[in-house]
């Protein structure tokens, strides 16, 4: 999108346009238990990104002809709502959207203990009220917090971050111009207790130095945002403790 | 993992844990229940709190679904009926089917509706699970019956321990202040039948047990809120017998 050079992305000193340093993210508040219908829910902001996660199930997989015998079939939605973004979105799913629900629940069945329900599915559906660079990562993050809070055996939390190159810079967590004008988006999920990239996507080009050092740098803004999911969840669950929800 | 006060006045705590949090070593500790293992590790599988009984390791679970397990008495609701089987929902994640020589009638083929028609709620028993998750519910036992009239709630499975009590205390703390009929299914269902006030008296109990079934002194609680409610008093020996 856009050419590399017209717009400026990177200050003389070193900071972005934002005035973050090249290895900060974005600010991110995380709250869990926000719906009461869902088995379990998050709601998320990532810098301008701000997301909704609603988990369904385990329940058995429909139509039939999508039940796994061995194992639970995990379906990740991922849609953004029309007024998410500044051109109004066409809505409904699209060749993106569905892209993004495929790559999503394939991170998601690698740490989910799908074994446990035969025949059955588990529903992650992930709305985008607004959008602003990152909302993949904002979705798996959100997703994350709503699956253990619906209860759903997990082998570790997962966060997601992107890290990228902008202005010749390698940084984390591109924001909307760095993403549109910048030169390379590479953006991952990580399983935090096992330490696995359950995704990992690229858009533009890196030289392979650029790679590491933004893969590194990716894998440590994901354990960042892991510990700010479990304050999440601690915080909804002292509430459990407390008695003031059941 | 984190440390959390269990009730303001106390200072007890216990640990929170989230999936994928470190218990302990292999060697060490037994692999209890909402736990894996790997590299010789344990690590929680869900969310919950986390419980150290002898040297088995488990979490208590704060949500999630029923798990299903053979002897399971639990409340069915009749979804569909075929020629030689109902399909019950069980709050589980697999309807249950039940075979027509699993109920304690005598069904002819093509009957099945006679007996027992959509919406109807039964108490059965999980007669197998297969590794596949294939439910077979049985009505053959004793007590097991169609559940007419009396009213029917839903609380959450990981509950229904803190409803039962130890041995069965709370039920029947909850049978002796109120007079109610009470059938509590594994799977979160629970049936009462009685007067209409009593009833809802226990419901209203067993909403707070569900509330604050973490929280110390629960079965004190209860027993304060059943004598204010009921305005009977029942001591402790008499509980005994």
């Amino acid at each position: 999108m856009g050419g590399t050079q017209e717009v400026q992305l990177m200050k003389d000193d070193g900071t972005r346009m934002d005035g973050r340093r090249p290895d900060e993210m974005r600010p991110v508040h995380i709250e869990a238990g926000v719906l009461n219908r869902a088995s379990g829910s998050c709601y998320l902001e990532m810098g301008g990104n701000k997301v909704l996660a609603g988990v369904y199930g385990p329940r058995e997989a429909i139509p039939r002809h999508s039940q796994n015998p061995t194992k639970a079939v995990v379906k990740f939605r991922y849609n953004m709502a029309p007024f998410s973004v500044d051109d109004r979105k066409r809505p409904g799913p699209d060749r993106r959207s569905t892209e993004i629900g495929k790559v999503a629940s394939e991170a998601f069945a690698n740490v989910i203990i799908v074994e446990e329900f035969p025949r059955a599915q588990v529903d992650v559906i992930t709305e985008i009220l607004e959008a602003a660079a990152g909302t993949r990562c904002a979705a798996i993050s959100a997703a994350s917090v709503a699956l253990a809070d619906a209860g759903i055996p997990m082998r570790g939390m997962v966060a997601a971050c992107a890290a990228g190159k902008a202005g010749g810079t390698v940084c984390l967590d591109l924001n909307q111009p760095e993403d549109n004008h910048g030169e390379a988006d590479l953006p991952i999920a990580l399983n935090l207790t096992t330490g696995e990239v359950v995704l990992l996507q690229m858009d533009g080009h890196l030289s392979s130095d650029e790679f590491e050092t933004a893969l590194d740098m990716a894998i440590k803004g994901c354990k960042e945002i892991g510990e700010i999911q479990k304050e999440a969840l601690y915080k909804r669950y002292q509430r459990v403790v407390d008695g003031e929800v059941a | 993992m984190k440390k959390v006060r269990l009730m303001s006045e106390e200072n007890e705590t216990a640990s929170i844990v989230v999936p994928g949090d470190l218990l302990g070593e292999e060697g060490k500790y037994k692999s209890g229940s909402g736990t894996y293992k790997r590299d010789g590790r344990l690590y929680a599988k869900r969310m919950g709190i986390k419980s150290v009984r002898d040297d088995e390791i488990s979490i208590v679970a704060l949500g999630g679904v029923y798990d299903p397990v053979p002897g399971d008495l639990v409340i069915g609701i009749v979804l569909e009926h075929g020629p030689s089987n109902w399909l019950l929902d069980i709050n589980a994640p697999y309807p249950a089917p039940m075979h027509v020589n699993e109920v304690p009638w005598k069904v002819g083929f093509a009957e099945t509706s006679e007996f027992l028609e959509a919406g109807d709620a039964v108490l059965c028993k999980i007669l197998f699970v297969d590794e596949m998750k294939k439910i077979q519910a049985t009505m053959n036992d004793r007590n097991l019956r169609k559940l007419e009239g009396g009213a029917l709630i839903e609380v959450q499975p990981s509950r229904v321990p803190r409803i039962i009590g130890r041995k069965g205390s709370m039920l029947n703390t909850l049978k002796k202040y109120t007079d109610v009929w009470l059938f509590v299914g594994q799977n979160g269902r629970i049936w009462l039948g009685g007067e209409e006030e009593s009833v809802a008296t226990a419901i209203e109990a067993i909403r707070k047990i569900e509330r604050e079934s973490h929280i110390k002194g629960l079965t004190d609680r209860i027993h304060a809120f059943l004598e204010e409610r009921t305005g009977r008093k029942i001591s402790d020996e008499e509980e005994e017998e």
